[in-house]
């Protein structure tokens, strides 16, 4: 793949003169979305290609450096269903750690959470599903028992004060099941809310959602979980990923999982793309004029009184500037290189010359 | 490529009421046209009429033939007159045809065009850059055109170019596009299409623009026309139809390029618009599995893979 061009973009006019910010009431938008960075976990799990250690971990400290506020870092499963994730306790320990960044990793059992506690993971991530043959082909058990293997989790993330996020799969639409009922979407995620999830995901797994469809499961499941511990995980399968991102955030939700260069295929699709790109969905929130990251005060003054005593090479304007589009790029064009493939993002295709 | 794979995915259709979206979407096939067009690599004649054949096949209302500009400027288009009159023209359908200039436009009536396409733009540098002249002196040179179809009987559509943003003076305003929109309308122009030239809008900006327009402008007359170049079309088209557009432009297999960011997409692929708008429950008349056999066969012809997910999503590789 040709070099980097450093300018953003090799535009006539750059791209911050072009970029127009609305000035219109967006009704119910939020004002600031927390972009859930799953490239090196979903992204790079659904990638034929293996990548080193190193090259791994060099992306996440890249990832962080481009501002992203979480990036879930790895999985704690084993080597002999996921390969590429088989150096999950290397890459936890070799990548810097930034204040203010969560690096979740995925642990699906107990034996697997426990690694990861070991391992010096601060917040694992659960993966459900509200298709009873997804789960069962998946995982081997019924919906009813995999909350009682999530229970185990929860029970010893919360004595050991670790956080616990939640995915739902299908929750647009199952490759075995086809439709998949907003109210069993709304049982499940309510289901993991109350045992302690503190944020649950709702992934178009297999990317065959549309907005009507995205509206009717939201309404459904904020009936019965707040709207702040909802988000939102599109894959681009069928082209759908933004518009549905879109319905969502018009619906209040204000956490977007997204995966650098769009990384990642589709198991159940063969030649299909996969996650929505971060850098499209970054290049759409600033459009709307939406801050890309979540920071509250209190994290902000954290880091100002770290910036008194250390020597940090986080800079503050991270927090401040929210992504940085330019280093995300720079971030999707390494990765890509590593794996030989080409981005699917289609912000950097526009910004790269071929 | 490799042989289509015949299966589509179960569709589910949205129950919920949608607010203010339509119930039907025209949609127009621009593929032919500014897809071809912006594509590298020239296909012949035989393979453009079989392509438009394909794509009345598959149910489009609406497709975008050719242009009748001079060779030298659009060498893809120098069959304009044989592609026009070697189509089969199937009634219920539409097959307007660009006419740059009068003299684009009485060549255009000689070979059968019935409808007809003028390309005006929200920009002035875009203009002088485009078509050397003034926003103001084209619309003179478009009366022209006007006047004489008006005569002719023939339908005109306008294309607002730079609706979101400008290669050239960046941030364009709503009102701009307006005012411009506007003047089409008052002209004679039945449907406006409002472009996204190059793919910088994002849903916010589009909301804005068509605010503006649909103060000087029926809704009924007004279509959009989204590029892909920055990943935003789907998302930008959504909230166009919220605002309650009912005509959406698209290009099959999202053929085209962007002349001003080497390398990037171009337009929105019809067959992923198709899919949203089948799940949005609105109609559009088109047959999805004979829309993506029609962007298999250009995207050989062209030797190229197609840009449309839905498609790479439909074939093996």
């Amino acid at each position: 793949m040709a070099a980097m061009r450093k300018a953003l973009p090799r535009r006539l006019v750059g791209l911050a003169s072009l970029r127009a910010v609305s000035t219109s009431s967006m009704g119910t938008l939020p004002k600031r979305v927390k972009i859930v960075e799953v490239g090196p976990r979903d992204g790079l799990q659904n990638e034929k290609n293996i990548v080193s250690t190193p090259v791994k971990i060099k992306l996440i400290d890249m990832l962080s450096e481009a501002g992203l506020s979480v990036i879930e870092t790895t999985s704690f499963v084993s080597p002999k269903w996921v390969p590429q994730m088989g150096d999950h306790t290397e890459v936890l320990k070799g990548i810097q750690k930034f204040p203010g960044i969560n690096y979740p990793v995925l642990t699906p059992n107990l034996k697997g959470f426990e690694a990861a506690v070991a391992a010096g993971a601060k917040e694992v991530v659960i993966f459900g599903a509200a298709s009873e043959l997804f789960t069962k082909k998946n995982i081997n058990c019924s919906i009813e028992e995999s909350f009682q293997r999530f229970d185990a989790i929860l029970k010893a993330a919360q004595s050991a004060n670790i956080s616990v996020r939640g995915y739902v799969s299908c929750a647009l639409g199952c490759p075995y099941e086809g439709k998949i009922s907003p109210a069993k979407v709304a049982e499940v995620t309510k289901k993991f809310y109350s045992m302690g999830c503190y944020e649950i995901s709702l992934g178009d797994t297999i990317g065959v959602g549309t907005p009507g469809i995205m509206k009717d499961m939201l309404s459904a499941v904020m009936q019965e979980v707040p709207l702040a511990a909802l988000a939102v995980h599109c894959h681009d399968t069928y082209g759908q990923a933004l518009a549905n991102t879109l319905m969502a955030l018009q619906m209040g939700v204000s956490v977007v999982d997204s995966s650098v260069a769009g990384l990642g295929g589709c198991p159940y699709a063969q030649g299909a793309s996969g996650n929505l790109a971060t850098e499209d969905l970054v290049y759409m929130l600033e459009g709307l004029g939406i801050h890309t990251y979540h920071s509250c005060l209190s994290m902000l003054m954290f880091s100002l009184v770290l910036r008194a005593y250390h020597d940090l090479p986080h800079p503050l304007t991270c927090f401040s500037k929210g992504v940085n589009l330019q280093k995300l790029l720079e971030a999707g064009n390494f990765i890509c290189q590593a794996l030989n493939r080409k981005t699917s993002s289609k912000v950097a295709q526009a910004t790269c010359k071929l």
